[in-house]
């Protein structure tokens, strides 16, 4: 009886596996991928959400791109030149640039693309104020005019991280940037593939066969974006646990960002391999409400830069050194603006300094607000550090808990503490997104205008427009030193150190490209 | 019969509006600000407003209402703040796994559950009892994401014979779909089945008491038949009930285990909308689900007087 019952099993097991294997012959190759969000929102310039420029730079391409180096060169731009009084940029496409419904890419497909990017990215805010006219010279060709000279032009146009001014057809890019596209037509290397998207469970791409490549050799997001695997699907895997298991089974062949406690489990497999594809990574950073006090006196947000240290912010959170780098310099260790200028004694928990400003600054030791967000692995830890490291700095802090988009909804109130206002908030920047002080929206200090905490600062505005207006990178890298110093004395938000998570794949993936973010051209199946 | 479903169809009404008002009102009320999600770390209190205004966000409750109402009474559900599709089509492409999920789990509960439930009450006392007893217990105390891993590493990675998370729709081949719902349906299944068979159990036990069941032995009736005939269709009614309202709750969203398995059912849509605060989705599912309470406890109802007779409506 056993036996029969047995054999039944396994013939139904078998049935069973025979039959979810099959299916039409597949030749192509198909690659299984956890990326760290499930994709619910395709248009890149309506949200800034990491997952969402994920999927932009699978569709779309962007007509200048940051190479390996951190530097800008030309993508679907083929050629591009500069008048001498540096006021008037041509523009030249590459042959050849097609739209993944088969129509050529035209100069006023980039025109009306560069325009809904440039009204929600803050850089391309910033850019627009430059320009005098933007028009298109024939199909292929258009001219930039700029009312003063800016570095910020090719630097926009190559930006790596959200918003990325990924170019679209003209009857997309027309869409209000404050509204949602409703057509995923791009010209970059994967197709969407609209029948199979199903938020929630998976987004399926596949390998447009009419793009064309630069000839030069892919470097960081810049060079030939030869899709060298015929699909690709992002699934919809919440359990980082099971991610894991999967990609040790070989159910799926790499996940994007697994946690940190279980990376161990992975490095122990001969299967798997861990890519470092992001050596600039992420930084942690805590927000001040400039509004409220006390952290409206800049005296008492002094206090804070030197109560913490930003070693105790990454044990708490990555734990692993190999995969984190204490760094004081603001515009991020291993980039272009990358400096400790005017960082001496600050960020090394020196309590008596602290608690001697906040006597000079007269804090009346009422408590702090501080907002923790306890649903996402990656910040949770932070808070408690921060409540830990602020008291032993003198002050006294009320860490609310609740899940982020509750801290995402408090962030943006300006109401008084007893009303459910704040006073400090953690988060954490991909390093691409802030790497110089027009970029790095947290040193932005136009008050109303300024995001979230609102800092208030002419002489912090005045130094970002200084950069924003100057093109010799030498000159630049001065400026930023200088918002830096400025930053000490004002300081708008503190930096809480630098951490990279590595991609895991299987071992036949080859080809992950070191950039700032995850891309999926170059990368074999073998 | 038909005045009496049309009696409750017409009771669920001030039911279903009566949730749609309290879910409407308690979203606005909670914390939380859809407009700051979608407007990013950069943006400032204007750009915020704006996207407010383009949600229609930015207008009195009342207003809100009074157009989220119109929409619904034309069977029209609204469309995602975040997915920028109809609400109707998420849930449709949500339903065939939970759904799925749902009758599998209750299948394996009411194979497993009903027989050993009978089985403990027969022996009652006994050591067969003691041990149905004993799994009903542990199967209420694990919790289910435990049960979920377990299962996971026995039969998905160390016998590699269910893979370890997915989901297949029965439309792209029926072997894959039951493949990669028996470790989920099994894990859930586990709750029920201790559920279940403590609910016959004790029904059972009570009708074996019962004069008419030693009637039946007296006339020499095997005890198969005392057991099943007898017995269990009398001890019927509770079970029914625990049964329906199992299903109500599979379907009203298994979120732990559509989590652990990567499923993309209702469970995982709701949180998805919660976390998110998409107001729309959140109200459509809810009312969804508030429906399918209210459909499922009529069903209930009206099976109860197919197993006792004297039950009329």
């Amino acid at each position: 009886m056993l036996s029969r019952l047995k054999t039944i099993t396994a013939g139904m097991l078998l049935a069973g596996t025979m039959l979810a294997q099959a299916g039409p012959a597949q030749a192509e190759t198909t690659m299984k991928v956890v990326m760290h969000s499930d994709v619910k929102i395709v248009d890149p310039i309506w949200t800034t959400a990491y997952i969402v420029r994920n999927h932009g730079y699978m569709i779309y391409d962007t007509l200048f791109s940051m190479d390996e180096k951190g530097e800008i060169k030309p993508q679907m731009v083929d050629t591009y030149t500069e008048s001498p009084d540096k006021l008037t940029y041509k523009f030249t496409l590459r042959d050849g640039l097609l739209w993944h419904d088969g129509k050529p890419v035209t100069s006023e497909d980039c025109i009306a693309s560069i325009k809904r990017w440039s009204a929600k990215d803050p850089v391309g805010q910033k850019l627009m104020t430059f320009v005098d006219a933007i028009t298109a010279d024939d199909a292929k060709s258009f001219t930039v005019k700029l009312k003063s000279p800016t570095g910020l032009l090719i630097f926009g146009l190559g930006k790596p991280s959200s918003n990325v001014p990924f170019m679209m057809p003209k009857r997309v890019a027309e869409t209000d940037p404050n509204t949602q596209i409703s057509e995923f037509i791009g010209s970059g290397p994967f197709v969407l593939k609209q029948d199979e998207w199903k938020p929630g469970d998976k987004i399926v791409y596949t390998k447009f066969k009419d793009y064309k490549p630069r000839a030069e050799p892919a470097s960081g997001l810049a060079g030939g974006k030869v899709a060298k695997i015929d699909r690709i699907e992002w699934l919809a895997v919440t359990d980082q646990q099971q991610a894991v298991n999967a990609l040790l089974a070989g159910e799926i062949d790499m996940i994007e960002q697994p946690a940190f406690d279980l990376i161990p489990l992975l490095k122990d497999d001969s299967n798997i391999k861990l890519w470092n594809y992001n050596p600039l990574g992420l930084q942690y950073t805590m927000r001040f409400n400039h509004t409220q006090p006390p952290f409206d006196n800049p005296k008492v947000r002094q206090a804070v830069t030197y109560a913490l240290n930003q070693k105790d912010f990454l044990e708490a959170t990555v734990g692993n050194p190999e995969y984190y780098q204490v760094c004081k310099a603001m515009f991020v260790c291993g980039s272009p603006l990358a400096s400790e200028k005017g960082m001496d004694g600050l960020l090394e928990s020196n309590f008596k300094k602290s608690q001697e400003l906040l006597k000079e600054a007269g804090y009346d030791g009422k408590p702090v607000v501080l907002l923790h967000s306890t649903d996402l692995q990656s910040l949770t830890n932070l808070g408690p550090v921060a409540k830990q490291l602020l008291e032993k700095g003198g002050f006294k802090v009320d860490m609310q808990s609740s899940d982020w988009q509750t801290v995402v909804s408090r962030r943006v109130r300006k109401d008084p503490i007893d009303k459910g206002g704040w006073n400090l908030m953690q988060t954490s920047w991909v390093s691409a997104d802030i790497l110089n002080p027009v970029m790095a929206g947290f040193f932005n200090a136009s008050c109303d205008k300024a995001a979230f905490g609102w800092p208030c600062d002419a002489e912090m505005e005045k130094l970002r427009d200084d950069f924003a207006r100057e093109p010799d990178p030498a000159k630049q890298k001065a400026i930023a030193e200088a918002v830096q110093m400025r930053w000490r004395e004002v300081v708008t938000h503190v930096h809480l150190g630098q951490y990279n998570v590595p991609i895991a794949t299987r071992k036949n993936i080859t080809g992950i490209l070191t950039a700032p973010a995850p891309v999926f051209w170059n990368v074999e199946k073998k | 019969m038909p005045g009496y479903i049309l009696r409750r169809l017409l009771a669920a009404i001030p039911v279903l509006v009566i949730v749609a008002v309290l879910v409407f009102l308690m979203l606005r009320l909670t914390p939380g600000d859809p407009a700051a999600v979608i407007a990013g770390d950069n943006a400032s209190s204007e750009q915020i407003a704006l996207v407010r205004n383009r949600l229609g966000l930015d207008q009195p409750i009342l207003a809100q209402f009074t157009i989220w109402a119109k929409n619904l009474l034309s069977g029209n559900l609204g469309e995602s703040f975040f997915f920028k599709k109809p609400i109707s089509e998420l849930i449709l492409g949500r339903i065939e796994p939970t759904l799925s999920l749902a009758f599998a789990t209750m299948l394996i509960a009411i194979c497993v559950a009903i027989p050993l439930g009978v089985l403990a009450a027969y022996k009652h006392g006994s050591w067969i009892d003691r041990i149905v007893m004993g799994f009903s217990v542990l199967g209420f105390s694990v919790p289910v994401f435990v049960i979920g891993y377990m299962l996971i590493y026995l039969f998905a990675i160390t016998l590699g014979w269910f893979p370890v998370q997915g989901y297949q729709p029965i439309s792209a081949g029926f072997g894959g779909y039951l493949q990669r719902l028996v470790l989920p349906s099994l894990t859930l299944s586990v709750i029920y089945v201790a559920l279940i068979a403590r609910m016959t159990r004790a029904s059972v036990l009570e009708v074996l008491n019962e004069d008419y069941i030693r009637t039946a032995r007296a006339k020499g009736q095997v005890e198969r038949k005392i057991l099943f005939r007898h017995a269990l269709k009398n001890a019927a009614v509770p079970i029914v009930t625990v049964v329906g309202i199992g299903i109500a709750l599979l379907i009203g969203g298994v979120v732990v285990t559509e989590s652990v398995f990567a499923i993309p059912g209702l469970g995982r849509l709701t949180v998805d909308a919660v976390l998110a605060r998409d107001y729309p989705t959140i109200q459509a599912v809810i009312l969804l689900f508030s429906g399918i309470y209210v459909g499922i406890n009529l069903l209930i109802d009206l099976t109860y007087s197919l197993f006792d007779p004297r039950i009329r409506y």
